[in-house]
């Protein structure tokens, strides 16, 4: 196991290195090159040849790259053009709110799209069946701000059961110590600040997580009819063993595989689906921070939350990979 | 945003040795039977028809303002006589802006397809045709472009070439190009270990005519049914980068993703200028799905149930 693991990490180095090049890259190619894009509109030959000193872009370009790639290191991205912050500190502000939303979708989609799935295919060609087929495919093709706008507006500007946009009443004097609003309520006991959290997050929550929700319904329901089929249920069966033990133990155990790397190829779905839903919900998150980065033109935040995103994506990945060979003892010899 | 597993799970499919034309009319045949596979290509065919014929079908200029004396702030005029669906925020006619709507879709969603389709093909079919060091960097390279959201890599790229449709469609197509050069070297890969490739070999016909003439065209089930689902994601991704700020800022050519866009301010205004553009997105995308879908179904018995 310890093998496995470490040669999948080993696995990470080339995909980090490559990501690193390909940054590099992409902030040459910017309108402009780089130092302009990152002065914006305070641009001046001065200010330009003071950059290109201070990041030595006058040496040559490995040099240049070796610098990045300490700067990288160091997690220093550059200051965001729109109000001088260090992009770091806007990653750090803004990330817990993105993290907060996925987790929610997350368990929206996992948490109704499993038990759907496998309600599907025990009774397969039912009506209930046939609905929850038409409508995973229905589900997938829906983009996901479309939903975020239905949502909205039947659910909040509508009814106004639930509120339209932020991640948390202002009028609510919260202490916000990690920035993930739901925990920071629970801890410092301030329940209603936790509880207003959460309902801020239901509309994007369940906007962003119904695409992964129909895709998990699909892959559960294919999944289980595969195994149900397979001889050792029916030996189970033929035993006289409980269904709740052969649901657990047999069916489920087996059909959940694929399911758990379709839920870790869904987070990056999610993690994209986040700023658009973010977008439409004016959620503060990383999503909107990608937003005003593309609108303003800043392209230090933009490197540094691709940069962020895509390890953390790569990371994602990593996990599933490594669950599915806790939970597949066969993955591990390949 | 298919990354490399799903892409390779995808793959699996067509290890068999059934003759080609055979299969493929039988897939037809299985094609007419299926409701989902009709009303996809209805949809399809709908789409297609109104982005070519948009200026007949349109009743007004998408660009004249022709009720523009009536917007007011909080007030834009709903669907009267010869405005079904009424006025945007400039008081251009929404209807016709939704219909010529479909033609940037179209010509995004087909061109980044074919793009993405044609260079994944190439490099696709030259690792899977050479193997060894070819296959093993042009493999690593998929991965890297695999390991980012598509949507963010779309961003990425459509930042460096400024905000056009043009600069979309390659934004779009580059995501496309991972997708299908995995899926055609996977496929290949299955048909090299099969038995007639074997026995095209101890015939001793040469390797460019066993891949040109059997490998490649037994592999192509997978990458129809695959371009036709990228169809439908492409037209959304292209109405995903509009709607953030990155598609033409020109909008005398309207576009579902930048009408959705400019909407989103009028929800307690007018929601449904938000809803014309997203539905016209969905059907769009529903009928290439539908149909993608029911292709890989009739292609593979394995995937009916």
């Amino acid at each position: 196991m310890l093998r496995f693991v470490v040669r999948r990490l080993l696995q990470l180095i080339p995909i980090l290195f490559g990501l690193s090049i390909l940054l590099f890259a992409w902030l040459r190619l910017l309108p402009g090159g780089p130092a302009s894009a990152l002065l914006g509109e305070r641009s001046t030959p001065e200010r330009v040849a003071a950059i290109n000193h201070a990041y030595g872009l006058d040496q040559p370009v490995w040099v240049q790259y070796w610098r990045y790639l300490q700067r990288l290191v160091r997690l220093d991205f550059g200051q965001s053009i729109q109000n001088g912050r260090p992009v770091t500190e806007v990653i750090t502000d803004q990330f817990p709110g993105t993290i907060e939303l996925t987790m929610a979708a997350l368990i929206f989609a996992v948490g109704v799209g499993v038990p759907l799935g496998y309600f599907a295919a025990r009774r397969q060609g039912s009506a209930w069946d046939t609905v929850s087929v038409m409508g995973s495919l229905l589900g997938v093709t829906i983009p996901v701000f479309f939903l975020a706008f239905l949502l909205k507006y039947v659910f909040a500007v509508q009814l106004g059961w639930l509120p339209p946009s932020g991640r948390q009443d202002v009028r609510i004097d919260a202490t916000h110590i990690t920035n993930f609003y739901v925990l920071d309520g629970l801890l410092t006991r301030e329940l209603d600040a936790s509880w207003d959290a959460m309902q801020h997050l239901i509309l994007p929550a369940i906007a962003l997580g119904t695409i992964p929700l129909a895709i998990i319904v699909r892959i559960t329901r294919a999944s289980v009819l595969d195994v149900v089929n397979e001889d050792y249920v029916r030996t189970a069966e033929a035993k006289g063993l409980s269904t709740a033990v052969i649901r657990r133990r047999h069916v489920l155990r087996n059909a959940m595989l694929p399911v758990v790397t379709t839920i870790g190829l869904q987070l990056g779905l999610l993690l994209s689906g986040a700023i658009l839903t973010e977008t439409v919900f004016a959620f503060p998150g990383i999503g909107q921070a990608t937003t005003g980065a593309i609108f303003n033109k800043d392209y230090a935040l933009l490197q540094g939350i691709i940069l962020m995103i895509a390890v953390l994506y790569v990371v994602i990945n990593l996990v599933v990979d490594i669950l599915y060979g806790v939970l597949d003892p066969r993955v591990r010899v390949r | 945003m298919t990354t490399a597993t799903q892409v390779d799970a995808a793959v699996g499919v067509f290890t068999g040795e059934d003759v080609a034309a055979g299969r493929w009319s039988e897939a037809f045949k299985r094609l007419r039977r299926n409701p989902a596979a009709i009303l996809g290509a209805v949809l399809v065919l709908l789409f297609v028809l109104v982005a070519v014929f948009a200026p007949l079908l349109a009743p007004h200029d998408p660009n004249d303002q022709l009720l523009l004396g009536e917007v007011r702030p909080g007030f834009i005029p709903g669907p009267r006589e010869g405005f079904p669906l009424g006025a945007d925020a400039l008081g251009r006619d929404e209807l016709s802006r939704v219909l010529y709507g479909s033609r940037q879709s179209l010509l995004v969603g087909v061109v980044s397809t074919l793009v993405g389709l044609v260079i994944g093909l190439l490099l696709g079919g030259m690792a899977g045709a050479f193997g060894g060091r070819v296959d093993n960097v042009l493999m690593r390279v998929t991965d890297l472009m695999l390991s980012v959201p598509g949507l963010l890599t779309a961003i990425t790229i459509s930042v460096i070439l400024g905000q056009s449709l043009t600069s979309v469609m390659i934004a779009i197509a580059i995501v496309n190009v991972p997708i299908f050069a995995r899926l055609l070297r996977g496929s290949m890969l299955a048909q090299r270990e099969s038995d007639y490739v074997l026995a095209a070999r101890s015939i001793g016909l040469r390797r460019r005519t066993i891949v040109l003439s059997h490998v490649v065209p037994n592999s192509l089930g997978p990458v129809i049914v695959q371009a036709t689902l990228t169809l439908a994601t492409s037209i959304i991704d292209a109405a995903a980068l509009s709607f953030l700020g990155l598609g033409n800022p020109d909008d005398t050519r309207p576009e579902w993703g930048q009408m959705l866009s400019d909407a989103q301010n009028l929800l307690g205004t007018r929601a449904a200028l938000a809803f014309y553009p997203c539905i016209a997105i969905v059907l769009a995308a529903l009928g290439f799905t539908l149909l993608g879908e029911a292709l890989r179904e009739a292609l593979d018995p394995k995937f009916r149930r």
